[in-house]
């Protein structure tokens, strides 16, 4: 009952200045609209950067390390255990890139919980001939399917089928860049000689543009065995086994327990790419702090808007609390207006916001580097929403807070006297 | 004698600004259910201030005030809004009628607050009074479309809502015609010769105080009879 009084009260109120309430609205629905869209627009972007290299890189990347052994014979003879063993120049001896008993390893990775799918890999430096031009590059053997699951090969594809790549024996799918220094097309045959001088002919079955100019010029993709081959290596050699977990967050972990129980060498994602999670982080933060800076402004509109209608509705207020309202119930009919101005301007921003970042989402964004992406990239993350909805209540309700007090605090005694 | 319902021992009160200024010295008031009694007294003699402490609406006094045989001293801001509420139905000399709702809902308010009865039983209760004081026709106007005699009409019908035990008026008639004054002043005197309702009513009227049941007068912040 004494909520639907006051309610009725704040209502009369508020249409009676309706005019000064729209503008208060309005500003929390502008501050919370661009709040969304920025915020959309930003994890997009972020999104879109970041999957321009994480997407195509493994969560933990198991491989072996060209490294001299740090464990010397002088160190285990027994006679030499009370002496300081100083050894000099050690070098790596008869290293092998090659993971011993990958395939244990991928048995034994394919049990694990945490894994979401495994992409094993080899990658070798090869040189492309192209009449007596010789291009360093890389070829990249890898699992087809897997590798286009879990890292989004296909999406780089920009000419040919990848899965030509298994059905075709030795076929190949160059970098863009790579493909027209070798004026190279799709069908082409390509000359590649190995690094003991070995030539191989290889088909071009596709083209592939990742937007990372140094990649698309000196990369390309064939299936495992074919590097095997050129390899000259059995069929269980192997260099990279690439693993994509189901929660990113745990791959520091992770890799370090690989790294112990495979005994091998084990590099995580945050700790190869830093940089890319210092970037998305400043460029949310950014965002979250103009965002929140906009409902600050609009929460002083609301401040000045409840402070005019306190000094304008004095008679009001100083008669309700004559006929028995008390200073409490007058600040709950003000802070009723400010958080309902909240409410309907925060609703109205949460809608624009959506409409304007579906907007955002409609205006062609072609970049040569980024062959998958036709529109600029809106992210509609509901936290934002929830964010929005939340700051746009909280800001309202301490900005009504203080007029509010302010009403609450009135003598009716002054009012009435000084008519 | 009835039964008292409004009682004043020793109340003093001095204004501390710029200069010590003692405006109400040691007031004894006993207010009986039924009574029609002005307060009177030429301006600035503290009859207003009186009234205001007595209608509990300013705290900052010496002595005691009793309403209905309760002692008002210790009572909190909510409490003391609860009593005038409940207790006390006040007519000013400007109408104070909020201008955005109808006539009906502005009588209703108080009642709506007190939230003794269902809002459509305050809304009866609201008609009657209305009809008591003959503007039952002008219920669902709004505020500002009145005249200034019906809008002071409204104000007393709003006094009347939760039938308190006293009405208290600073000079309703003030701002009022002659005529206006006279029909003020007979709808008090119905109010007290028909439902025997106590009104206590400041004014600087002689010809409105000599027809009360009784006049207090003041001078320089004491009663002189």
């Amino acid at each position: 009952m004494n909520i639907k009084l006051i309610g009725s009260i704040a209502k009369a109120l508020l249409l009676a200045r309706w005019k000064q309430t729209m503008v208060a609205a309005i500003g929390v629905t502008f501050s919370i609209t661009m709040f969304i869209a920025l915020l959309g627009f930003m994890a997009g972007l972020n999104d879109l950067l970041d999957g321009l290299l994480l997407n195509r890189t493994a969560h933990i990347r198991l491989y072996n390390e060209i490294q001299p052994s740090k464990d010397q014979p002088v160190n285990r003879s027994s006679d030499y255990k009370s002496q300081y063993n100083f050894i000099h120049s050690i070098k790596p001896a008869a290293a092998r890139q090659q993971i011993y008993n990958s395939g244990a390893i991928i048995k034994a990775l394919e049990k694990d919980d945490r894994v979401l799918g495994i992409a094993p890999k080899i990658i070798t430096p090869v040189f492309f001939n192209d009449m007596n031009i010789h291009v360093a590059a890389v070829i990249n053997g890898i699992d087809v399917i897997n590798e286009s699951k879990l890292f989004y090969f296909n999406d780089y594809i920009i000419e040919g089928v990848s899965g030509d790549l298994e059905k075709i024996p030795n076929s190949i799918v160059l970098g863009k860049g790579l493909a027209s220094q070798l004026s190279a097309a799709v069908g082409d045959r390509v000359q590649v000689s190995n690094v003991s001088g070995e030539i191989f002919q290889l088909k071009v079955t596709g083209l592939f543009q990742t937007g990372v100019q140094e990649l698309d010029k000196t990369q390309s993709y064939t299936s495992i065995v074919t590097v095997q081959k050129i390899m000259a290596q059995p069929n269980t050699f192997i260099t990279d086994i690439q693993v994509k977990l189901k929660n990113v967050d745990e791959a520091p972990a992770i890799a370090k327990e690989y790294a112990g129980l495979f005994d091998i060498e084990a590099v995580d994602i945050q700790t190869a790419n830093s940089q890319f999670e210092t970037g998305s982080f400043v460029r949310t933060l950014i965002s979250y702090a103009v965002g929140i800076v906009l409902l600050v402004v609009a929460g002083f509109g609301i401040y000045n808007i409840l402070n005019m209608m306190i000094y304008e509705k004095m008679d009001t207020i100083a008669i309700l609390k004559a006929t028995g309202f008390s200073g409490r119930d007058v600040q709950n009919i003000f802070l009723t207006i400010a958080t309902s101005i909240g409410v309907l301007g925060g609703l109205l921003g949460l809608l624009l916001g959506f409409s304007l970042s579906a907007v955002i989402d409609q205006i062609p964004f072609s970049t040569a580097s980024l062959p998958t992406i036709k529109t600029y990239p809106v992210n509609y993350n509901p936290v934002f929403y929830v964010i929005g909805a939340i700051f746009s209540l909280v800001t309202t309700f301490l900005a009504g807070w203080f007029p509010s007090r302010k009403a609450s605090k009135i003598d009716p005694v002054i009012i009435i006297r000084g008519k | 004698m009835n039964e008292i319902i409004l009682e004043a021992k020793g109340i003093s009160k001095e204004f501390n600004d710029p200069v010590k200024v003692k405006v109400l010295t040691g007031i004894n008031i006993a207010i009986a259910k039924g009574e029609f009694v002005a307060l009177t007294g030429k301006s600035g003699c503290g009859k207003s201030t009186l009234l205001y402490i007595l209608s509990t609406m300013d705290t900052d006094y010496d002595g005691e005030l009793l309403i209905d045989n309760v002692s008002m001293a210790q009572k909190k801001e909510a409490a003391l809004a609860r009593v005038r509420n409940e207790k006390i139905g006040f007519v000013f000399q400007f109408h104070y009628l909020l201008e955005e709702f109808t006539v009906l809902k502005n009588v209703m308010l108080p009642g709506l607050k007190l939230a003794r009865f269902s809002e459509k039983e305050v809304e009866g209760h609201a008609m009657d009074k209305l009809k008591i004081l003959g503007i039952d026709k002008l219920a669902m106007k709004k505020a500002n479309q009145l005249s200034g005699g019906e809008k002071q009409r409204v104000a007393i019908a709003r006094a009347l809502i939760n039938d308190p035990d006293i009405i208290m008026g600073d000079e309703p008639t003030g701002n009022l015609d002659k005529k206006n004054s006279d029909n003020v002043f007979d709808l008090f005197k119905k109010l007290s010769e028909e439902f025997n309702q106590t009104l206590l009513i400041v004014t600087h009227d002689q010809s409105f105080a000599d027809r009360t049941h009784r006049i207090i007068e003041m001078e320089d912040g004491r009663i002189i009879h």
